[in-house]
């Protein structure tokens, strides 16, 4: 029996993971139109190799990877592409971004399959991750960092691979269903994943109000005779967070700023598990995840979702009313995003879908719009798994005070929202703490611009001096040639090069100094310009493409 | 339809600041009822006049720095602090000390620092510091416990003395009067006598800590383990207070019982299980860090048993607080808890 | 009396010594002030400060001679963190040297220009694309947004633009104050009115 340990702080929270249990789970209509954002992961966008009219695959590989830490897209569904332009993603801006948006054609079209694996164990490491790289794998428990980069230790010993079975937010049930449903094929998820990572240990944390996906796990561990822990872990939020998670399990802190590899530990989600199951032994690609649809529906539930379905479709399926909608967050209620439309499609790191709606009785108890001020009462400091002194943060935050605040170390702040959920002045810490931590990174990028600005400002002013200095020494050259110069031919020839210059200097001037005396053919291009200019702004204000 | 985009988290507690000060209030309310039964109406009266008169300073207030009666006004801070005020004035005190005690404390110690959340200090205590140096008589004419086991003295009774200086029955003055347990003590002790001495003849000093005291601090700290299992206040204030006072009381008593009173004197008698419990927790003038809260505590805890000791006041409650308070924000920053993931020994 | 001078005169002696000293022993080598503070400059190079540039400016504040509010590009930011650095109490920026504004970029219209080279003499930073007859275009990511290269245009094809807003440079905004706050304070955190 393996020794628990605790972090500190942290919030018990009303589960609400009954309602979208009862039913299994199954596939979700198949919308008729699907949105696929280019950059569904941490990292650079995927770059699309398809064209607008395209017949697609199911499983077909729409967008590479550019760079290392990218993830590639294979399109979710058989269709046509019909366009590769901005649409809304699921972010907290509510702006849009490059999507490849594909109209389906109902057939569920398999592309041929490529790879057969017989045995993943024969594989190299290398192979192993070239094959979770190419499925498109991410990080599915919601940061959706490349796996196949995770899984890469760069010949850092790994110590324990852990696997984050905890699900600790509320409402969230998708692992949850996942692991009762398919416990066999998470664990032999894992076990490739070991495979790739020569992982000395594999432990899988569940939270200990999922008896039902524990004993599934148990009994698959069982049934395949793996050397895998499976551990039951206290119900305290957050501890499905994989600083928090790593604590309980080994008693080891994540150092600040570091990763887990760090003190040879990597941290997965079981839904990365079970898709690198399926890329490896059935090769298909991440096309499709769990995904929980909970709060003012008819029928919360989870549904197995293709990447790409906007959420007002599956909110619909679920008996919820698209037109009442008041509030819908992407996540957890804890540490979920607002959507600003529910035209936004599904992603590789969406786990749930909480729907509010004015409708239903409000389900989700929110802070009061109107924040009083902070008593300093430190029950956020108490709550904090981090150990941080959120008061004194918010206060930096508020007087802008962005030194300070990362004394108080900001930058360990992992949002989880235990500060704001006890807060008695019910103050928005956590949008304070984004807030600073954007303004913070916004600072740094200004300030390697202005450093770029200062270095290249220098650079001109040299050379500017460097074409001052080489232009007098040109004029020195000529004149002491000229003064020097003995022979009238060769001053003749001066005065005849001289001649031409002159002459053609006449003809065109190329390099106008200022627009006073201008050649009648500039004049002409000006006025032209002038013209055109006028047409423009008197029809449209002057635009850029966006 | 268009829809709300708060940052998360989505849901809270439901935890508000006027539901923290309500529960506080509430825990006094066992302490007040058994300090009726022993001293008389004086102090539901003086509640009466005391919140009341917080109420109206802090209407005024806000509404002289324009900010709105609302949330602030039901907010139930202003209402703790006119409470334990009147806790800590003489029951039958007359009315002009307590209105003024907590005009005093509101308008001065809470609103000229930027009202709720932002006093340095616990405006309760600057209020009754105010009230202790400018009208040292009015505030130590305490009743004597067990008069009203002699005389009756109603309600309408009470309101004659503290609003007309009716004394009922013809009385003097003096003879509504006697010191508290800690003041006789002290004074006593002044004349050369020994502990036990001073103790075995008087009724003023109970069985423990001194008649009806002693039974008020009980109820004090049943209100104050309540506040602890809600979670209202964090233990270490309460414990650090009572664990010095205890532990340095405990050592002189050890070393000279005739002249040092007992540990147990000491943390019932006066305003100790108040001060740990109810005041030095006030959260915004008390150290916030685990352990800045618990040197803040034992600071307090040293400083009222110095000043009981071999200072000239006989409870030092209040001066404890406000000292304490002034070092609170000094106390936090050196007391920052280690962070996770930072390692251990620097920050 | 006489001994009291004496002592005062013989203090005053070994204190001067000791500063003298102190002044020798701990003399700051070089002259870092300028660059801590052209390290605070926003290197626009736009000049509205009155000097050719942040560095010449950063060396005026330095020897005392230019104040530190004449720079609108850094707007306030900038002030208070030259006065913190210079122990000055911050102060308003200087009403002749321009307002206050969000961060713009240039724009060419270049169906319009005509390829005069003019901007890209003007442009402190190099950070204009282009030779003679030749259309020109700005690396948006190197424009500092001086609007130097706007006045010498023969054919007013320039504008300044707000950045370009993506999900990498959107910021979370600052939560908005009580309403008790707004009235009292008469200001809410004015948000730059970005391009989506």
């Amino acid at each position: 029996m393996r020794r628990l340990f605790q972090f500190k702080g942290g919030v018990v929270l009303k589960e609400h993971k009954k309602d979208a249990t009862a039913l299994p789970v199954q596939p979700a209509r198949l919308p008729p139109r699907l949105i696929l954002p280019l950059k569904q992961h941490i990292g650079n966008p995927a770059e699309p190799v398809v064209a607008e009219g395209d017949k697609v695959l199911k499983g077909q590989l729409i967008a590479r990877a550019g760079d290392a830490i990218c993830a590639p897209l294979h399109a979710s569904s058989s269709g046509t592409v019909i366009a590769i332009t901005d649409q809304p993603v699921p972010h907290a801006s509510g702006m849009s971004a490059p999507c490849i948006v594909i109209d389906t054609d109902g057939e569920e079209r398999w592309r041929p399959r490529e790879h057969h694996v017989d045995n993943f164990a024969e594989l190299s490491a290398q192979e192993l991750r070239g094959i979770i790289h190419d499925a498109g794998i991410v990080g599915l428990g919601g940061a959706g960092f490349p796996a196949a980069v995770k899984l890469d230790p760069g010949g850092r010993p790994v110590d324990t691979l852990i696997l984050n079975g905890a699900e600790c937010e509320p409402y969230i049930t998708c692992d949850e269903m996942l692991l009762r449903e398919h416990a066999l094929e998470v664990l032999n998820g894992l076990l490739m994943m070991r495979h790739a990572l020569h992982a000395k240990r594999c432990v899988i944390g569940i939270e200990n109000n999922k008896p039902k996906a524990f004993r599934a796990l148990c009994e698959a561990v069982r049934h395949s005779d793996a050397d895998v822990e499976v551990v039951e872990v206290p119900t305290i939020y957050p501890a499905g967070s994989e600083k928090q998670l790593i604590q309980v399990l080994t008693g080891k802190e994540v150092p600040s700023g570091g990763l887990p590899l760090d003190i040879g530990i990597v941290c997965h989600n079981v839904g990365t598990a079970y898709a690198v199951y399926r890329a490896v032994e059935l090769d298909q690609p991440l096309i499709s995840r769990y995904v929980t649809i909970a709060g003012s529906v008819a029928h919360a539930r989870n549904l197995e979702v293709l990447i790409g379905t906007p959420l007002g479709d599956l909110i619909e399926e679920c008996g919820g009313n698209r037109d009442t909608l008041h509030r819908l967050i992407v996540g957890g209620p804890m540490m979920g995003t607002a959507m600003h439309s529910d035209v936004v499609p599904v992603v590789k790191g969406t786990n749930c879908v909480l729907v509010e709606s004015t409708s239903h009785d409000v389900p989700l108890p929110s802070r009061d719009a109107y924040a009083m001020p902070c008593i300093r009462c430190g029950n956020c400091a108490d709550a904090c798994p981090a150990n941080l002194l959120p008061q004194q943060m918010y206060w930096y935050a508020r007087a802008r005070d962005f030194d300070k605040i990362q004394d108080y170390n900001l930058f360990d702040c992992i949002e989880c929202g235990c500060c704001d959920y006890v807060c008695p002045s019910q103050i928005p810490l956590v949008g304070y703490y984004r807030y600073a931590k954007s303004e913070i990174w916004n600072q740094e990028a200004e300030k390697r611009q202005a450093d770029l600005a200062r270095e290249r400002h220098q650079f001109r002013d040299f050379r500017l001096e460097r074409e001052k200095k080489e232009r007098a020494e040109r004029h020195k050259k000529k004149r002491s040639a000229v003064t020097q110069g003995g022979s009238d031919d060769k001053k003749a020839a001066i005065q005849a090069a001289m001649e031409r210059v002159r002459a053609k200097k006449s003809e065109q001037d190329s390099t106008p100094k200022n627009t006073d005396n201008l050649t009648p053919a500039q004049q002409k291009a000006i006025n032209d310009a002038d013209q055109r200019r006028e047409e423009k702004t008197a029809t449209s204000p002057p635009d850029r493409p966006q | 339809m268009t829809l709300q985009t708060p940052p998360s988290p989505h849901i809270h507690s439901g935890i508000h600041v006027s539901s923290l000060m309500l529960r506080v209030i509430a825990a006094l309310i066992p302490a007040i009822i058994c300090y009726t039964w022993f001293f008389g109406w004086g102090l539901i009266i003086n509640s009466a006049i005391a919140m009341l008169t917080a109420l109206a300073s802090e209407a005024l207030m806000l509404k002289l720095r324009k900010r709105p009666l609302k949330p602030f006004l039901g907010d139930g801070s202003a209402v703790l602090s006119a409470l334990l005020l009147a806790l800590c004035i003489p029951p039958l005190a007359p009315w002009w000390i307590t209105v003024l005690g907590v005009a005093f404390a509101l308008i001065v110690g809470k609103h000229l620092y930027g009202g709720l959340g932002y006093n340095p200090f616990n405006p309760a205590m600057v209020g009754y510091v105010m009230l202790l140096i400018s009208f040292p008589l009015e505030m130590t004419r305490w009743m004597p416990p067990f008069i009203l086991e002699q005389l009756e003295i109603g309600f309408i009774d009470t309101l004659g003395v503290i609003f007309f200086n009716h004394l009922p029955y013809g009385l003097s003055i003096d003879a509504l009067s006697s010191a508290t347990p800690l003041d006789a003590m002290k004074t006593d002790l002044g004349q050369n006598n020994t502990v036990s001495e001073i103790t075995a003849n008087n009724a003023l000093f109970g069985d423990f800590a001194g008649t009806g005291w002693e039974w008020v601090g009980t109820w004090l700290l049943l209100g104050g383990m309540y506040l602890i299992y809600k979670r209202v206040i964090s233990w270490q204030i309460p414990l650090a207070v009572i664990g010095s006072l205890f532990v340095i009381s405990a050592f002189f008593f050890l070393m000279d019982p005739d002249t040092y009173p007992s540990p147990l004197f000491h943390i019932f008698g006066g305003a100790t299980i108040l001060a740990a419990f109810f005041i030095a927790t006030d959260p915004v003038s008390a150290s916030t860090t685990p352990k800045g809260r618990i040197l803040y505590g034992i600071g307090i805890g040293i400083i009222i048993y110095v000043i009981r000791a071999w200072g000239s006041y006989p409870d030092a409650v209040a001066f404890a607080v406000l000292l304490m308070n002034m070092a609170a924000p000094t106390i936090d920053y050196y007391t920052q808890p280690r962070v996770y993931g930072h390692a251990r020994g620097k920050d | 009396m006489l001994s009291a001078l004496l002592a005062l005169g013989v203090l005053g002696i070994l204190f001067g010594l000791l500063l003298g000293y102190a002044a020798v022993r701990y003399k700051v080598e070089g002259d870092p002030l300028v660059e801590k503070i052209d390290a605070i400059l926003p290197q626009t190079q736009c000049g509205q400060c009155g000097y050719p540039g942040c560095r010449p400016y950063a060396t005026a504040i330095a020897n005392d001679e230019a104040d530190i509010n004449r720079c609108p590009p850094g707007g306030e930011t900038v002030i208070v963190s030259l006065a913190d650095l210079l122990g000055r109490d911050p102060k308003p920026l200087d009403e002749e040297c321009g307002e206050e504004k969000p961060k713009m970029v240039a724009y060419i219209h270049e169906e319009i220009c005509i390829g005069c080279t003019l901007c890209i003499q003007a442009c402190p930073v190099d950070s204009i694309l282009g030779a003679a007859k030749q259309m020109h275009t700005i690396i948006e990511s190197e424009c500092t947004g001086c609007e130097l290269c706007v006045a010498p245009c023969p054919v007013d094809c320039i504008d300044m633009v707000p950045v370009r807003q993506s999900l990498d440079t959107w910021k979370w905004p600052a939560p908005p104050p009580p309403p008790y706050e707004q009235a009292a304070d008469g200001s809410s955190n004015p948000q730059p009115a970005g391009a989506h």
